[in-house]
């Protein structure tokens, strides 16, 4: 028998502020570590060292401001679409701890939004700091986005998260099948870190690759979302429209992969 | 010696033949590894394309600095990953105990114990990368420059060791340091352009403060027989530097060990 909407919506908001606020507790606990997961994405400040040196004769076609904002723009969305679930769910599907997870009247899925989302609440206070450390070594570079920049860039970086969270996910079902499967990330990880923009704005990439990385989904998790927030001009609707579109690919594969891969668990490691 | 030699020997067999069990790991290794080097060199041309050129090095020069780089990367992973992670596991579960009482140097147990077939991949290609982009650069295989190439490139693998052991080794005081090599992999990152493509401030810290400097672009410089005797020296002092502090740094790590609860 289905209870109410309004008791069933007061029921899930129960069950996100309990999951939300424990997995908050668990992740302070290793404030230490996250902290050094964020030092480890210093590559946009590597590469924006290598494109300002090169930069110096001018003719990129963007300024050198234009491009200390894009990288730390692009740090700061990587710091926020850092997607672990794939480590994670090997380490629980290995262990058994899988099983106790499974008898819970919650998709297990939410456990692990919970424990991102809780995580980059934790790392948030230390990227502010490292942006803070920024402009003071570099105060010409300061800006503040428009509130509507802001709001906007918030979004797409959310989106963006959402979307890499769900094709992480996806892949994560092979763990059902094999108990390496977390090798595969790093062949998903190659195409996300040469074609998200990581490494350069996608405006510097040659006219045929740009229009090859915007046909993949990519661009949309590093370079869209920072160049938002640098305050640069985006088309808005069809780059959510591509997010849009992709989540729609791999939600049913990703729902098709769950259940099979449940139907074939065999509580391995209990 | 020849106790060393011997041992590592068994060693390596062993891990070679648990390793094994998973062969289509070597697949997906060798894709990564080859998709990395072609996404570097796709990097390497963004620069290069627009007839910019990196610090002033030709486009062959910055082939063999990302040569270098690709196997360091693959050393790292055969060798380097594989020991010097389960420090932290030995420590926590207290088992570094009875890697204490073997009758062999603990440092050499606690670094050599593994060997992963895995980076091998990453050896070969950066060796070969090295020796294309070399002859394409019109280095001469002259026996001086053959040799300045092999010490600073060994004195380039001590440095990268020791960085690596002394950032296990202080899980002995903070049991949760893994991460801290994330982050030292993370800023080698900028090994794969010459240092001198970095403006000065990046230079100087990733020549006194992180010497990536001497773990790719001096022995670039050798291999491609333009190295002064100055940046020799100066690489091989601090590979044997670095060596001794990481020894050093051992001995005293292991003053403060106390093993797990009891």
């Amino acid at each position: 028998m289905r209870r109410p909407l309004l008791q069933r919506l007061a029921h899930g908001r129960r069950i996100a502020a309990v999951l939300l606020s424990s997995q908050y507790a668990y992740m302070l606990e290793y404030r230490a570590e996250i902290v050094l997961w964020a030092l480890s994405g210093v590559l946009p400040f590597i590469m924006l060292g290598l494109w300002s040196a090169i930069d110096a004769g001018g003719g990129l076609g963007m300024s050198s401001l234009q491009l200390a904002r894009y990288f730390l723009a692009a740090f700061v969305v990587r710091q926020f679409t850092i997607v672990w679930v794939m480590y994670t769910f090997e380490e629980d599907n290995l262990t058994g701890r899988l099983s106790p997870y499974l008898l819970q009247p919650l998709p297990l899925v939410w456990r692990y939004v919970a424990a991102h989302l809780s995580e980059q609440v934790t790392r948030l206070p230390f990227v502010v700091l490292l942006v803070g450390l920024f402009f003071l070594l570099y105060p010409a570079a300061f800006w503040w986005p428009s509130l509507s920049s802001l709001l906007l860039g918030m979004l797409a970086t959310l989106a963006a998260f959402a979307l890499r969270f769900l094709m992480q996910f996806t892949l994560t079902m092979v763990c059902f099948w094999s108990e390496k499967a977390s090798a595969l990330e790093r062949l998903l990880y190659l195409p996300y870190l040469y074609l998200s923009g990581l490494v350069a704005p996608l405006a510097l990439y040659p006219e045929g690759v740009r229009t090859f990385a915007f046909w993949t989904p990519f661009p949309y998790m590093v370079d869209v979302p920072a160049r938002i927030l640098a305050g640069e001009t985006v088309p808005f609707g069809p780059s959510f429209a591509a997010m849009a579109a992709w989540a729609a690919l791999f939600l049913p594969i990703n729902l098709l992969l769950w259940r099979r891969g449940l139907r074939h668990y065999s509580a391995m490691g209990a | 010696m020849g106790r060393y030699l011997s041992t590592l020997r068994i060693f390596w067999i062993a891990s070679l033949t648990a390793e094994l069990e998973y062969k289509a790991n070597f697949v997906i290794e060798l894709v990564a590894t080859a998709g990395n080097l072609v996404g570097s060199i796709f990097v390497l041309s963004l620069f290069y394309g627009r007839g910019q050129s990196l610090g002033g090095w030709s486009w062959e020069g910055a082939l063999v600095v990302l040569g270098v780089y690709t196997l360091l990367e693959g050393v790292t992973s055969t060798l380097l990953q594989p020991n010097l992670s389960t420090i932290v596991a030995h420590v926590r579960t207290g088992s570094l105990d009875f890697v204490l009482l073997k009758p062999i140097d603990s440092q050499f147990w606690l670094s050599a114990r593994t060997f992963s077939p895995w980076g091998l991949p990453g050896i070969a290609l950066g060796a070969g990368l090295i020796g294309y982009a070399a002859w394409r650069a019109g280095a001469s295989p002259a026996p001086l420059t053959l040799l300045a190439a092999a010490l600073m490139l060994v004195a380039s693998l001590l440095i990268l060791y020791s960085l690596w052991f002394v950032l296990a080794a202080s899980s002995i005081w903070f049991v949760k340091i893994w991460n801290a090599t994330e982050v030292l992999r993370s800023v080698l990152v900028a090994g794969r352009f010459p240092v001198s493509a970095f403006p000065a401030g990046l230079r100087a810290f990733f020549t006194f403060v992180v010497p990536v400097a001497f773990l790719t672009t001096v022995p670039a410089e050798a291999i491609l027989g333009r190295a002064s005797g100055p940046w020799l020296l100066a690489g091989g002092a601090v590979a044997a530097g670095s060596l001794v502090v990481s020894r050093w740094f051992w001995q005293f790590a292991l003053r403060f060990y106390t093993s797990a609860s009891s």
